[in-house]
């Protein structure tokens, strides 16, 4: 990958592929160990899930259609999120080009929460407690993360390092296709893929070059690295 | 300066209008040096039941309120506040910019009326002063208190550490901390500057402990010509620098909303629009400290008097209007932007659940000062400014409180706006801070001379009443 292409790991989610069945969330939180915090807490507003599916309502009754978007951390070139920590803990990896949280450093100031424009970030309001038998699956890749810590969605970047030593060991490039996050690995109709942008012939690359290809909220500057895909021919709207 | 008052002659023909003068300016109305000694002396000795009550009942809600919610809060984590998302700041934030608001009381009627050299400020600086430190003490808890970790607080402080990490400079909290902490500084020796000849007084008079602790922070005062040239050299840099301080933290307040990119914060009027209010709040918060003292201390009567209210009425009169001017700034050109994300935010605002905050703070902060301050006999009234000073600071505080939670209900995505409400513990900790100010106040105010008497006895020796013809004027000389 050459210095002045600032792109590496990027998502395109199709969303004319996605049915909004919330497998995604529920992979994610797995593998993660994002904490369960209960019905209750999670419609008062304390809930910590990663990635959640947007849902909009297009069209007046009967002529209505469900719209789905999976929103997780964009992984900003241009992150809000970073300028503000005053202790360094969410800030731009230059190796993978991602947004990296150090949950060691977090002091939890919530200042990176507000000024994401895709309210990406979680905070841990209590020490959660995962109800049996949850407590038993814990990933062993994954830090749990205790109360007044900010989190979110990382690429699954436990599964990008060990794809990446794989590779290492081997003496060998990572494969297209090597490293899927939670995500795009549970997807029933395949909507997320993930890759590397940097490489023009990976699949994630040929998806972006889409006609149908957008960023969201792509006005603010942020350089999102997660590209949707929206609106195609197959679909009548 | 040493000289003694010369004695007025009292012709008949001039009695009442002489009478009249005397009645109405303090600064005209010298009493015997020693006589004020004793009368500011006696209103700090003065510890009444009254005293005691007040003092006990306001440390025992900063103990259970502030640090005991407090502490509920650090053992449980943040969720047992009202703090959800989108809005990930509450009122914690809000009373935060309140404080520090208040805290522009002392620096802008002590520092800017002693630059300008208006001598009604003369009796009062010292109440002023003494809420900006107070007022900073009790926003200074608040970045702490809304901390999510508040244990590892010191790690935004820049100092060498085994974590090879300096503080994030481009993070406008750190900002805030280095601007709070110089004017915390700087306001605190402003504060004890003036009061040295005032401690040296309270040492000549005291008996025992007191009198070693005065003499200890007197610094060996005598009160000679040279140590007044000192002494007044050193106010007058004070009073000059910490002016732009005090700009600099509001703006900097102001900053952590604008520099982010939430629609709503993102304003670059919010510097001077945050300092304006800060005054505002500030200025109407000392008619209400001055209210207070003069209707429950001995002796204040004589020393702050109708005209001091009329003269911080007319301040907040205008920074009323000019507090209105901002606020036109911010939100009607929001409106004619046409930005479907802020209309959202303004929407809220005007139209949502909680718009009765919205238009309660335009009845405060610009109809009630509007219709009542342009009227001398209530801006001559103690409690009729108490009043609106009151409800001046239920406005401004409803301001922060929009800013701070009506912004971040309102997002880009409408999927995911919220709401907010200040949960118990919340409103605890608020209750907390503002019995932490008061219980400092009160305190403070049986320790230390709330007058400053030699600036008193200054400005007296330079206020005459002279017979020009029939006419009797005042006549002032120019002191330094």
């Amino acid at each position: 990958m050459s210095e002045a292409a600032k792109e590496k790991w990027g998502m395109v989610i199709d969303l004319d592929a996605c049915d909004g069945c919330q497998a995604c969330v529920t992979a994610c939180s797995l593998e993660n160990n994002v904490a369960f915090a209960g019905e209750e807490s999670v419609a008062y507003g304390h809930g910590m899930h990663w990635l959640r599916i947007q849902r909009y309502w297009e069209g007046e009754y009967p002529n209505i259609t469900a719209r789905y978007r999976p929103v997780m951390c964009q992984q900003c070139g241009a992150a809000p999120c970073e300028p503000v920590c005053p202790v360094f803990a969410t800030y731009h990896s230059e190796a993978e080009q991602i947004n990296v949280q150090v949950y060691n450093r977090c002091i939890g100031t919530r200042y990176c929460a507000n000024n994401c424009p895709y309210e990406a970030r979680t905070f841990n309001w209590f020490d959660f407690e995962w109800p049996e038998p949850l407590n038993a699956q814990l990933n062993p890749d994954v830090t749990v993360r205790r109360r007044g810590i900010m989190e979110k969605c990382t690429f699954c970047i436990q599964r990008i390092r060990r794809a990446e030593e794989d590779a290492k060991a081997e003496g060998r490039e990572v494969a297209d296709g090597e490293v899927q996050p939670a995500c795009a690995q549970s997807c029933p109709t395949q909507a997320i893929v993930f890759g590397n942008l940097a490489d023009p012939k990976s699949k994630v690359s040929r998806l972006a070059r889409s006609a149908r290809a957008e960023k969201l909220l792509e006005d603010l500057g942020t350089e999102p690295k997660v590209i949707y895909l929206k609106g195609g021919s197959d679909r009548d709207r | 300066m040493t000289a003694n008052i010369p004695a007025i002659p009292l012709g008949d023909a001039h009695h009442d209008a002489e009478a009249e003068y005397r009645e109405e300016h303090l600064m005209l109305d010298p009493r015997p040096r020693e006589e004020m000694n004793n009368m500011v002396l006696e209103s700090m000795r003065d510890k009444s039941l009254s005293f005691w009550v007040t003092a006990g009942v306001l440390g025992m809600l900063v103990a259970v309120a502030l640090f005991g919610a407090w502490g509920y809060m650090i053992a449980n984590g943040m969720g047992v506040t009202g703090i959800r998302r989108p809005v990930f700041w509450g009122v914690f934030i809000a009373n935060f910019v309140f404080w520090i608001g208040i805290s522009h009381a002392g620096t802008f009627v002590s520092a800017i009326l002693r630059v300008f050299k208006a001598e009604f400020r003369r009796p009062f600086t010292r109440a002023a002063e003494l809420m900006t430190t107070f007022g900073l003490a009790a926003a200074g808890l608040y970045p702490l208190i809304h901390l999510g970790r508040t244990w590892r607080f010191y790690w935004m402080i820049p100092y060498p550490n085994q974590r090879w990490l300096w503080p994030n400079f481009h993070s406008p909290l750190v900002w805030d901390m280095i601007a709070i902490t110089t004017y915390l500084l700087s306001s605190t020796m402003y504060l004890y500057l003036p009061l040295i000849p005032d401690l040296a007084m309270a040492r000549d008079h005291s008996e025992g402990w007191a009198k070693k602790i005065y003499g200890w922070l007197a610094m060996g005062w005598r009160g000679t010509e040279a140590e007044f040239r000192h002494l007044n050299t050193a106010i007058n840099i004070f009073a000059f620098a910490i002016i732009p301080v005090m700009f600099s933290v509001h703006t900097i307040v102001a900053w952590d909303f604008a520099v982010s990119k939430v629609v709503g914060w993102h304003s670059t009027v919010f510097g001077p629009y945050f300092v304006t209010g800060a005054i505002l709040s500030g200025v109407s918060a000392v008619t209400m400290v001055l209210a207070l003292i003069r209707g429950t201390m001995k002796n204040m009567k004589y020393f702050i008097r109708p005209e001091h209210f009329d003269a911080l009425g007319k301040l907040v009169l205008i920074f009323s209007m000019s507090w209105g001017y901002f606020f036109f700034n911010d939100f009607n050109l929001e409106w004619y932007g046409g930005e479907a994300a802020g209309h959202a935010v303004m929407e809220y605002h005007t139209k949502g659940p909680l718009a009765w905050i919205w238009y309660g703070m335009l009845i405060a902060n610009l109809v009630i000062p509007w219709a009542t301050l342009w009227n001398k006999n209530v801006r001559r009234n103690p409690w009729a400014m108490f009043v609106i000073g009151f409800i001046i600071n239920l406005g401004m505080y409803a301001e922060r409180y929009m800013i701070v939670t009506f912004v971040l209900s309102r997002g880009r995505m409408p999927f995911d706006w919220g709401w907010y409400k200040p949960s118990l513990v919340e409103l605890a900790i608020s209750l907390g801070s503002i019995a932490l100010f008061l219980f400092l106040y009160v305190v403070a105010s049986r320790l230390i001379p709330l007058v400053p008497v030699w600036e008193v006895q200054e400005g007296q020796l330079a206020h005459t009443l002279r017979k020009i013809g029939r006419a009797t004027v005042i006549s002032v000389s120019e002191l330094e």
